[in-house]
């Protein structure tokens, strides 16, 4: 990160691409400010009418885990199989459930 | 300027067009004020209810049972903040919420103020509060309010196996011994009406229903589901051979429902108000945990502080 107060801040644009729907990360661009960010975000990823919503958040906001560590990291879920619905025996004939 | 009438015309003209409403759209304030005590509520009834499975965790009956007992609990815990964080977009604190809870002054459902006596209990909790929760649950995956309908796709996913090991543990159990079927027979006679209660007033009795309806807050109505949940629940008592206690229960070949008797809705009220078997017992637990953590709390800013202050250095 340069240290110019010129040089705008990285933002994460979040697009929903429909009312309901969660938004999703599509990428990140430079702006001096939030509506800034807001407004590039419009040009540049809802050209084609990709969106109804748009957020922005400051890169520098953004905190992450480490893909080099996931194999420990998620290793807790590995052996318990019986939180999914496909481990427990049905009686034979039982509807719905 | 655009006044409130012609807002709420808005609103309802998206709401009819089956369009989310997210945190924020201008909504109105009786809409608001409906969902904030709608979500805490059901925030409220997954952690509280965690309070009676909790109760056999340590005594289940084999370390198969234990783990996914724990899994079970743990995902209720999930399922809170889920809700909760619902809550938040509405512009209400979190701690607001918890400590409308731990007051008194906030309900959650009324079910988990019975106890858990029986090892049977928890497969009647997973069978029957489980499945007329996820009943309710299903609808409101296309609840109106965004944050809310997104937070039940998640936990309807996750709740799949909560029904399902309930009724495992049933079936095992009628298939046991004559004690182990006594056993869960005695459950599903102590957890069947008060589960029935779970769907809320009747139709008629539910003054706050058509507006929820009219907001498609709520989809379908309490006396709906209800009767779905009976009609699916009869066949899965048949195949396992527990008997539904209810005299008045009959298959009715004109409506293709069963008819069934009567719910006694004093002792409903009755619980509602305060006077369940465990509503002193539930509250004073809650109160007792969030005391009881109130160091760990402190601790982990305690120590965020530091960390951020040997970063700095």
């Amino acid at each position: 990160m340069s240290d110019n107060p010129n040089n705008w801040p990285l933002w994460e644009i979040f697009i929903q691409s429909k009312r309901g729907l969660e938004h999703k990360h599509v990428g990140s661009l430079h702006a001096a400010d939030p509506q800034m960010a807001i407004e590039n975000a419009r040009d540049v990823y809802t050209r084609r009418q990709e969106g109804n919503s748009i957020w922005v958040v400051a890169s520098q906001h953004v905190h992450a885990s480490r893909p080099e560590d996931a194999e420990s990291f998620y290793d807790p879920a590995d052996d318990k199989a019986y939180r999914h619905p496909t481990f427990y025996t049905m009686p034979e004939g039982a509807k719905y459930i | 300027m655009t006044d409130v009438k012609n807002l709420e015309d808005i609103f309802q003209a998206k709401i009819d067009a089956e369009q989310k409403i997210e945190p924020k759209d201008w909504m109105p304030d009786a809409y608001r004020k409906n969902l904030i005590r709608q979500i805490s509520q059901h925030a409220h009834s997954e952690v509280v209810g965690m309070l009676p499975e909790g109760n056999w965790i340590t005594r289940a009956p084999s370390l198969k049972r234990k783990a996914i007992l724990l899994a079970k609990v743990q995902d209720e815990a999930g399922h809170g903040l889920y809700l909760y964080s619902a809550v938040e977009t509405m512009g209400v604190s979190r701690e607001q919420t918890i400590d409308d809870l731990l007051s008194g002054k906030a309900k959650y459902s009324s079910i988990f103020n019975y106890p858990t006596l029986t090892w049977a209990d928890i497969g009647a909790i997973g069978w029957l509060v489980d499945g007329a929760a996820i009943m309710n649950q299903v609808m409101l995956c296309r609840t109106s309010y965004g944050p809310y309908a997104r937070a039940m796709v998640r936990i309807c996913k996750e709740e799949s196996f909560h029904q399902r090991q309930g009724y495992e543990i049933m079936a095992v159990l009628a298939k046991g011994t004559p004690g182990q079927k006594e056993m869960a027979q005695d459950a599903l006679n102590r957890w069947w009406w008060p589960s029935l209660m779970m769907f809320g007033p009747t139709d008629a009795n539910s003054p706050h229903s058509a507006q929820s309806m009219k907001w498609k807050i709520k989809r379908q109505s309490n006396d709906e589901l209800r009767q779905i949940f009976i009609d699916r629940t009869v066949q899965q008592a048949e195949v396992i051979g527990l008997t539904i206690p209810d005299p008045d229960l009959k298959w009715n070949e004109e409506t293709k429902h069963y008819d069934w008797g009567t719910i006694d809705w004093t002792e409903f009220n009755n619980v509602v108000a305060g006077n369940g078997p465990c509503n002193k017992e539930r509250l004073a637990a809650r109160n007792k945990a969030h005391n009881e953590g109130a160091w760990v709390r402190e601790a982990a800013v305690a120590y965020a502080a530091k960390k951020a202050k040997r970063k700095a250095a």
